[in-house]
């Protein structure tokens, strides 16, 4: 069974790198990873998700945005 | 409403000024979005005000009228707004130091008056924007900048202050509950009557540091705090809903 899938998208302009967002996730979609000199919030498990937007509500910075995948 | 009706973010928050002045991790960003929300359905006319504080410059990142007061006095202002134009909905955004403490007085006779408005009042514990001293809401115990052995006082419950001062819809949410809270800023602005929604929100410069916390362990204690065993958490007075 395939569920449907959801992408994850973070705008590098706007993360702060805070990490509320891969500590809160319930499914561990999100982690943390330094490029360019900075911390940023990066979707590693896309496939984990489940489309709850938690992480889209929470990020202070409005980083985050899901949207319906294929 | 439907989905539809809902107004755009670019509608009704300056997204051009983003990202915006919050450092990383506070929850202000947090209460701009869920006062979007609550209202992006809302077919009415709102005032934002401020006092001072970093929660004060939430009420600067909304398109519309924008009003920033002194230090504690931006209810005195709502005053002056509800009796020119009763018909326009007052958003407050303050924090627990302009509200509590330098501002007080305001509050209170506020809330005893019953003047029509909605106050948001971001509870970080602490004074954050002059550099961290103790607030009145600063747990005892905890350290500020001020307090570098723990604060020895007792503080206060903003919420159940103003409840006794005869508010009509009380309600206190931490940042990481965000659907209850947006729930409640739309309730607050329903109802007729003086709604204060508490805020608890983390600030990890001026209290996660000096207590040695980092960001994610601040927002973990915040999100015990949504569990409502050590403060009482939801919905605490609903006497003035319409």
């Amino acid at each position: 069974m395939k569920s449907e899938r959801f992408l994850v998208e973070v705008k590098r302009e706007f993360c702060k790198g805070c990490g509320v967002c891969s500590l809160l996730c319930p499914m561990g979609v999100i982690s943390m990873e330094f490029s360019d000199a900075k911390r940023i919030a990066v979707p590693s498990h896309q496939e984990r998700c489940t489309g709850c937007r938690y992480c889209e509500e929470i990020c202070p910075d409005f980083a985050i945005s899901i949207k319906r995948g294929i | 409403m439907t989905n539809g009706d809902r107004k755009r973010m670019q509608d009704l928050i300056l997204v051009e000024r983003f990202p915006h002045i919050f450092c990383p991790g506070c929850g202000n960003g947090v209460v701009l979005k869920a006062t979007y929300e609550a209202i992006s359905t809302m077919d009415r006319e709102f005032v934002f005000l401020g006092g001072i504080g970093c929660s004060a410059r939430i009420a600067t990142y909304f398109r519309g009228d924008v009003i920033r007061g002194a230090h504690g006095r931006a209810l005195p202002i709502a005053t002056g707004i509800k009796s020119i134009r009763p018909d326009v909905d007052v958003i407050v955004f303050t924090g627990d130091g302009d509200a509590s403490a330098i501002g007080g007085n305001h509050l209170i006779h506020s809330a005893r008056r019953n003047l029509d408005v909605t106050v948001v009042c971001v509870n970080n514990f602490v004074y954050g924007m002059t550099g961290g001293q103790v607030a009145p809401t600063t747990p005892k115990g905890k350290k500020t900048s001020t307090t570098p052995e723990g604060n020895e006082e007792r503080p206060f419950d903003i919420s159940k202050l103003v409840l006794a001062a005869g508010a009509s819809y009380v309600a206190r949410w931490t940042v990481l509950q965000f659907k209850p809270l947006v729930r409640s800023i739309r309730r607050g602005i329903e109802t007729k009557g003086f709604s204060f929604i508490e805020v608890l929100s983390p600030c990890p410069v001026g209290f996660g540091r000096r207590n040695d916390m980092s960001i994610e362990e601040l927002w973990a204690m915040y999100r015990d705090l949504s569990r409502g065993e050590e403060i009482e958490i939801g919905e605490i007075s609903r006497r003035g809903e319409t």
